[in-house]
């Protein structure tokens, strides 16, 4: 785009130059028309890349999105790229952790495990109808599952919890008729029960388990106590139900002998007839009796039934609970049961037989009643006049009536004869069929007494089974018992044993080393007591020693002291004098040295040579004090300034243009203000302002002593100007030598006579 | 102090300088007023008379320290 305007601008200028002015408005909007045309490809250029650059980034910013390993890589690549990323897509994703799984895997095992013992323990007692191996198949069931994990107390006490879990929730599974649905439906509910206690169940001591043991006792107790009364309750009721009902029964089978005796005798006997009447009235009332019986009968069977049945139900429920201690009082409720049932069955069975006897004879009185009846009918037909009562016929009858009565007997007897023929003729016939028929019926009732005879031997089989296995258990229990016992017992024998052996090795184990402690001891204690009275003897004469060493010391420490204490004085003394020293104001001497000399003088009466120190003080210092090197130094200045004025001026030159000459040199002559003094001084080293410089370098350098050897040097006016300031700097030096003298030889003799501590 | 001692002097002479210029300068003028019919030659004598004066007074004073003092001693 550059290019493109910098070769219009070209052209453009090209143009110019060669062009006249007045195209020049045509150049320039050549120009911008260029320009224009340039400036459209160029924005469609710009257009492009930036469409080519966000599409870019639009696309990796959508894959990254979707797959995160492609997003990682990049962010890992281009620097800035992940918050790129995170401000558009949000924060990366987690990486997967696989490894939390498996400890959750684990527990959800062992539950299953257990959950699985205690299904294997119920589907055994869902399938087979026995309860007693049921439950000692739940308790081995739960233990071998539990076998393999560790054992220890904690895991031993959980076992027996979820022992109790199983045994507890045994109750909660449906009686074995049910479907097998539910089951799997309260496994389930017990699994997610057992899961939630197993967190909880991991905590409980084993004292809270055998509590829960204790407790499932008492309950078992109750249970069981429950279940007897009930089955007691149960068993009077029904035994009282049944005992009616087989009373009804005989007083029925009784009630329908009589019936059909009466009956019987009511058919044949040839009695007169007013007894024939009470003896149909007789029949009348056993007809009734026998029907009431009938019905009592029934009512009392149905009442017996029922009862049974709930004791069937009550029997079912305890052998559902499942407690050992109530096999034996259920296995004797079952047999009474089956008595009654026995009993009821045989004697509903009598009954029925008495009922068909008294239908057989109902229907031959009957049959025999029809003919008679018909008889009569016929009588009537033929002497019609004649009364129904045929039995007063004898006095009353013709002759006529008599013949065709004998005519109407002699066709009667023919026929009753021919009757019988064909009647004899048809024996055969009739009898093989009646005996067919009576053979089905034989048949049947074969069958039906087989098939409830062999139901009662079976469930007489299986009481005594179960009553055989009862037995056997309760032997095998105690024989276990008495095993056990003797295990115990040879158990305690052994232990007892080994305890008096293992008594007698460490009790002399316990002598010997009581021995040898006691020879240790005894040694140590006369070593002991040899080493204190050699130790006392040492010391006695150490201290003795020391007594006497301390002694001495303490009177040369008594003269050290005193030296000490001159030392002392004397230092403080010429501390004194040195503060006397800093009371120099800025341009003010210091006080008269005269007191603190005095001090010294009398401190230090007997020490020649503080003394002759002290005398060497200069008077001026004593009377008036000194200056201190501040001042002097800040003197100095001025006297060197007017030093430089007057440096050409002595005893020759003095006249009054020699002192404008010589300040006139002052001014032009430039110079270092300091100069480092050599070692030794060259005869042109004494030139003024040469000296003036090595002074002021020395003044600066604080050698105030160097300096005023240099100002001694000057000559003439400079020297006359110098004058007092060097006799106040001499001053100032003497008795700074002097008090540094001093003040060093009572730090010496300080120094000297301090002790160390 | 010694280095006050040379700027006192140098006080004096610039004192006495001033007096001896100023008493020329006048006499001058009055000489010339009076005398010498107000010619500057009176003016100009009076103050360089004046001038040389102190310049030698200050001259004097500063060579004093030099100047050597002798003494006839008395015959007894």
């Amino acid at each position: 785009m550059l290019r493109v305007c910098w070769k219009g601008a070209h052209a453009a200028a090209r143009q110019c130059v060669c062009g006249k002015v007045k195209a020049h408005p045509l150049q320039h909007c050549r120009r911008y028309t260029t320009a224009g045309g340039s400036g459209s490809t160029a924005g469609k250029i710009v257009a492009a890349s930036l469409l080519t650059v966000g599409g870019g980034l639009g696309g990796t910013i959508l894959y990254a999105k979707w797959d995160p390993k492609f997003r990682s890589n990049i962010e890992k690549s281009v620097p800035y790229s992940d918050q790129l990323f995170e401000m558009a897509l949000g924060p990366p994703p987690p990486p997967l952790v696989p490894l939390q799984k498996k400890p959750g895997k684990i527990e959800p095992l062992q539950i299953s495990s257990l959950s699985e013992a205690s299904k294997e323990s119920k589907q055994p007692k869902a399938k087979a109808k026995k309860s007693d191996p049921a439950p000692a198949e739940a308790p081995p069931a739960v233990e071998e599952a539990p076998a393999p994990t560790p054992q220890t107390l904690e895991e031993a006490s959980a076992e027996a919890a979820h022992i109790i879990l199983a045994i507890s929730e045994v109750p909660s599974v449906p009686a074995p008729g049910t479907s097998d649905e539910s089951p799997p439906g309260h496994m389930a509910a017990g699994e997610e029960s057992k899961d939630h206690h197993e967190p909880a169940l991991k905590e409980r001591p084993a004292e809270e388990v055998s509590a829960r043991l204790a407790q499932q006792d008492k309950a078992e107790q109750d249970a069981l106590s429950a279940l007897t009364a009930g089955l007691e309750e149960s068993l009077g009721s029904s035994a009282k139900t049944t005992l009616q009902a087989i009373g009804a029964q005989e007083a029925a089978l009784t009630a329908i002998a009589r019936h059909t005796n009466k009956l019987k005798e009511a058919m044949d006997s040839e009695t007169p007839p007013d007894e024939k009447s009470t003896q149909w009235k007789a029949l009348n009332e056993a007809l009734s009796d026998r029907a009431r019986a009938m019905e009592e009968a029934e009512e009392a069977l149905l009442k017996a039934k029922g009862e049974l049945e709930k004791l069937r139900g009550m029997i079912n429920s305890a052998k559902q609970s499942k407690i050992d201690a109530a096999r034996p009082q259920i296995l004797a409720a079952e047999e009474n049961f089956h008595s009654m049932i026995v009993d009821l069955d045989k004697v509903v069975t009598k009954v029925q037989t008495a009922q068909t006897e008294a239908k057989i004879v109902s229907q031959y009185s009957e049959l025999v009643n029809e003919a008679k009846a018909q008889f009569q009918q016929e009588l009537a037909n033929i002497t019609p006049e004649i009364q129904a009562n045929w039995k007063g016929l004898s006095g009353k009858l013709s002759a006529d009536d008599l013949n065709s009565l004998i005519a109407h007997a002699h066709r009667r007897i023919d026929q009753l004869n021919r009757e019988l023929a064909e009647q004899r003729v048809r024996e055969q016939i009739h009898i093989e069929a009646a005996l067919e028929q009576l053979k089905l019926e034989d048949q049947k009732a074969l069958e039906r007494a087989v098939v409830s005879a062999l139901e009662h031997r079976r469930e007489d089989m299986r009481l005594e089974q179960e009553k055989k296995v009862q037995e056997v258990r309760e032997v095998m229990e105690a024989e276990m018992r008495t095993q056990l016992r003797r295990q115990a017992a040879a158990h305690t024998d052994h232990l007892r044993d080994v305890l008096k052996v293992q008594e007698q090795e460490l009790r002399e184990e316990a002598q010997e080393i009581l021995n040898s402690k006691m020879m240790e001891q005894e040694t140590h204690y006369r070593r002991i007591t040899q080493e204190q009275l050699d130790t006392f003897t040492l010391d006695m004469s150490a201290a003795y020693a020391r007594l006497k060493g301390i002694e001495e010391a303490i009177d040369s420490h008594v003269i050290a002291e005193e030296e000490a204490r001159k030392a002392h004085q004397l230092w403080l003394s010429v501390e004194a004098l040195n503060y006397t020293l800093k009371s120099a104001g800025a341009d003010s001497p210091t006080e008269p040295l005269e007191g603190a000399v005095r001090a010294i003088k009398e401190n230090c009466a007997e020490n020649e040579f503080a003394q002759a120190l002290a005398t060497a003080l200069p008077e001026e210092s004593l009377s008036r004090g000194i200056y201190s090197e501040a001042s002097l130094r800040a003197r100095f200045y001025d006297i060197r300034r007017l030093a430089r004025r007057v440096a050409l001026i002595d005893e020759t030159r003095n006249s009054l243009y020699q002192y404008f000459l010589s300040f006139l040199q002052s001014v032009l002559l430039f110079e270092r203000e300091q100069v480092a003094p050599p070692a030794k001084l060259a005869p042109e080293d004494l030139d003024t302002f040469r000296l003036l410089a090595y002074a002021t370098y020395s003044i600066e350098r604080g050698d105030l002593e160097l300096a005023a050897k240099f100002v001694n040097q000057l000559r003439g006016e400079s020297q006359r100007v110098a004058q007092d300031w060097l006799k106040e700097a001499r001053l100032t030096l003497e008795t700074k030598q002097v008090i540094g003298l001093l003040s060093a030889y009572a730090n010496a003799v300080g120094l000297g006579t301090t002790q160390a501590p | 102090m010694s280095e006050k001692e040379l700027g006192q002097k140098w006080d004096r002479c610039l004192a006495d300088c001033a007096v001896k210029l100023g008493t020329g300068l006048g006499l001058g003028i009055v000489f010339s007023v009076v005398f010498f019919k107000r010619r500057t030659w009176p003016i100009v004598f009076g103050t360089g008379l004046g001038l040389g004066m102190a310049y030698s007074n200050c001259q004097n004073d500063l060579r004093s320290h030099y100047v050597l003092h002798s003494k006839v001693a008395k015959e007894e």
